[in-house]
């Protein structure tokens, strides 16, 4: 028996609108009951590819498939197994919370048997029982993206696609959003884009890093900042003649650079300082580096190994793009 | 078209909870008050040659100009600018079942009010005890000629709607093109230039289309299939291009 096909899996996919390419040749799948971020700055590309894979969009070339169902040929069916909420979430101003859930409900072919049940579990899960009567153009932002999100779930759809679902919420509100996303984990598939970056290292099991239309970095946390770092670093804090210590490191391993992190005054050998030790070495080396230091007789008061925010891999992948793409146009040739 | 009743409900709850709806009935409501009074007046001091609903029918052009606007200008506009169409096209609906949804919304309330107009003849034949007053053929005729022709003005209206996200421009635009359509069509057939050699095709092309005709042939009680033609096919025109519309926007949404 063959393999479950991926619920979603991009080919090549390019859109463009009028001259400007927005999605630029992007390939990535997405497997079953995994939750992915999707990155990128203002412009790269994200809301448009979503909205290919709702089949709101048609793409320009490339093929997108929803758990194995082509979108561009049978987009009924596909959006009969999505859940979406669109950026900046456009709700109907005039309509009561439950009667919006009942309508989205009927279009989404919830049975009428089905439907009132299910409208309070997830009135129950998104908090909004206490607003359930009330009209949508009197809510709060929050509870506005709550609403969003509890009609995407609505229909138990195998495939999730929000669009900064997080935005505009306080911390608690977030927290709420989080729980819910994580408990869809290996129940639903959930493809989210944001901007708040911590959030989506907490929740998402892999990161897709898309940058001018082109996936620029793809994986996990750990594995982005692997690939887009290509090094470890320590940070240390060290009694003991600067000598001794360059030997004593290189014991642990040649390559083990020490530097001092930024501005730093000098110190004399009994004085601690603070050392910065890279290495290309992605094995843990702590408990090697101290005893190293303990045994030439150098005092370790401090040792942590330091972890690059997504922050950081964010902001090197999408500056590593650009300078691809810099390098790669042709250069203006001088004017005679 | 699982899903038409489901939108439909929807869209005539939409168009009862929207103001515009509101100063669109007091308007028509008013103005043809207004106009049956006179009539009343009229018929009062002297005996006339035609019957009351004859007369009445004959100014519907401008509680149209102005209702038909003001009830089709939020439908499309309105949900692309705020975005709801995205999500309302990403769930399993298809383009064709929103439009007609929202033709047949506005078709129902221009069809409601035009029938309610009928208590003004009830009421002055209750009080008159003048049977002249409910002149059954007329009558019938005219609201049939409103019937049928509110098809194509509807449509008109939704299709001006699917051309801009800006409510006042879908409006203005389905004024204009409703003005053009019966008060433009008017002008031509009293042209005598038309009539000229080359023109003739014209000529017949305007006389086909020439809507105070259709309503003097209808209240007549003169039921020619061509007008019945002439307003279908410009519906199911109108619904198209408004149904072609909404999909090419959606290609450079």
């Amino acid at each position: 028996m063959s393999a479950p096909p991926p619920a979603i899996e991009v080919s090549r996919l390019v859109k463009t609108y009028g001259g400007t390419t927005a999605v630029n040749d992007i390939s990535f799948s997405v497997a079953r009951g995994e939750i992915v971020g999707f990155l990128g700055p203002n412009g790269a590309g994200k809301s448009t590819t979503m909205r290919i894979l709702t089949g709101y969009l048609p793409a320009t070339s490339g093929s997108v498939h929803l758990c194995g169902l082509p979108v561009a040929t049978r987009p009924d069916e596909v959006k009969r197994r999505i859940g979406y909420l669109p950026e900046n979430n456009p709700l109907p101003e005039d309509m009561r919370v439950s009667e919006y859930l009942y309508f989205r409900g009927r279009l989404k072919e919830v049975s009428r048997r089905q439907l009132g049940p299910r409208i309070d579990e997830v009135l129950e899960i998104c908090d909004l029982k206490r607003v359930r009567h009330r009209i949508i153009g009197q809510l709060s932002k929050g509870y506005r993206q709550r609403v969003g999100i509890a009609e995407a779930i609505l229909a138990e759809p195998p495939v999730i696609i929000m669009d900064e679902p997080t935005i505009g919420l306080d911390p608690h509100q977030i927290l709420i959003v989080r729980d819910l996303i994580a408990g869809l984990r290996g129940r639903m598939t959930v493809i989210i884009s944001s901007h708040i970056l911590p959030e989506i290292e907490v929740t998402c099991d892999r990161v897709l890093i898309i940058n001018q239309g082109r996936v620029v970095a793809q994986g996990t946390p750990a594995e982005l900042r692997r690939e887009i770092f290509g090094q470890s670093s320590y940070v240390l804090e060290v009694a003991g003649d600067p000598a001794i210590l360059a030997a004593a490191l290189a014991t642990v391993d040649p390559d083990l650079h020490a530097a001092p992190p930024g501005e730093t005054t000098p110190a004399g050998p009994e004085e601690f300082r603070r050392l910065r030790l890279t290495t290309a070495r992605s094995d843990e080396l702590g408990d090697a580096i101290v005893a190293a230091l303990a045994a030439a007789g150098c005092r370790v008061r401090a040792i942590g190994r330091e972890h690059p925010s997504l922050e950081d891999v964010f902001l090197a992948a999408t500056r590593r793009s650009w300078d691809a793409v810099q390098a790669a146009a042709p250069r203006p040739t001088p004017a005679r | 078209m699982k899903h038409f009743p489901t939108l439909l409900s929807h869209e005539l709850r939409m168009l009862l909870v929207s103001p515009a709806t509101y100063v669109a009935a007091t308007l028509f409501l008013g103005f043809m008050g207004l106009v049956f009074i006179k009539i009343a007046e009229l018929y009062g001091g002297a005996s006339q040659e035609t019957s009351p609903a004859v007369v009445y029918f004959q100014l519907f052009w401008l509680p149209v100009c102005v209702m038909v606007p003001l009830l089709t200008m939020k439908c499309l506009a309105e949900e692309r600018r705020a975005g709801t169409l995205e999500t309302l096209l990403t769930t399993p609906v298809t383009t064709t079942e929103v439009v007609l949804a929202k033709f047949g919304a506005a078709y129902a309330l221009y069809a409601g009010l035009w029938a309610s107009t009928l208590g003004f003849f009830l009421v002055l034949r209750r009080y008159s005890g003048d049977e002249r007053f409910l002149d059954a053929g007329p009558l019938l005729g005219g609201f049939l000629f409103i019937a049928v022709s509110g098809l194509l003005f509807v449509a008109l209206g939704v299709l001006a709607s699917s051309l801009t996200r800006s409510q006042s421009v879908a409006g203005i635009l389905s004024c204009v093109a409703l003005a053009t359509l019966i008060l433009g069509g008017n002008a031509l057939a009293d042209s005598p230039w038309l009539d000229q050699g080359m023109l003739r095709p014209l000529r017949a092309a305007v006389d086909h289309g020439h809507v105070f005709g259709h309503r003097d042939d209808f209240a007549r009680g003169v039921i020619d299939l061509r007008h019945l033609l002439f307003y279908a096919s410009g519906t199911a025109l109108a619904l198209i291009f408004s149904i072609l519309s909404v999909e090419a926007k959606q290609l450079h949404a």
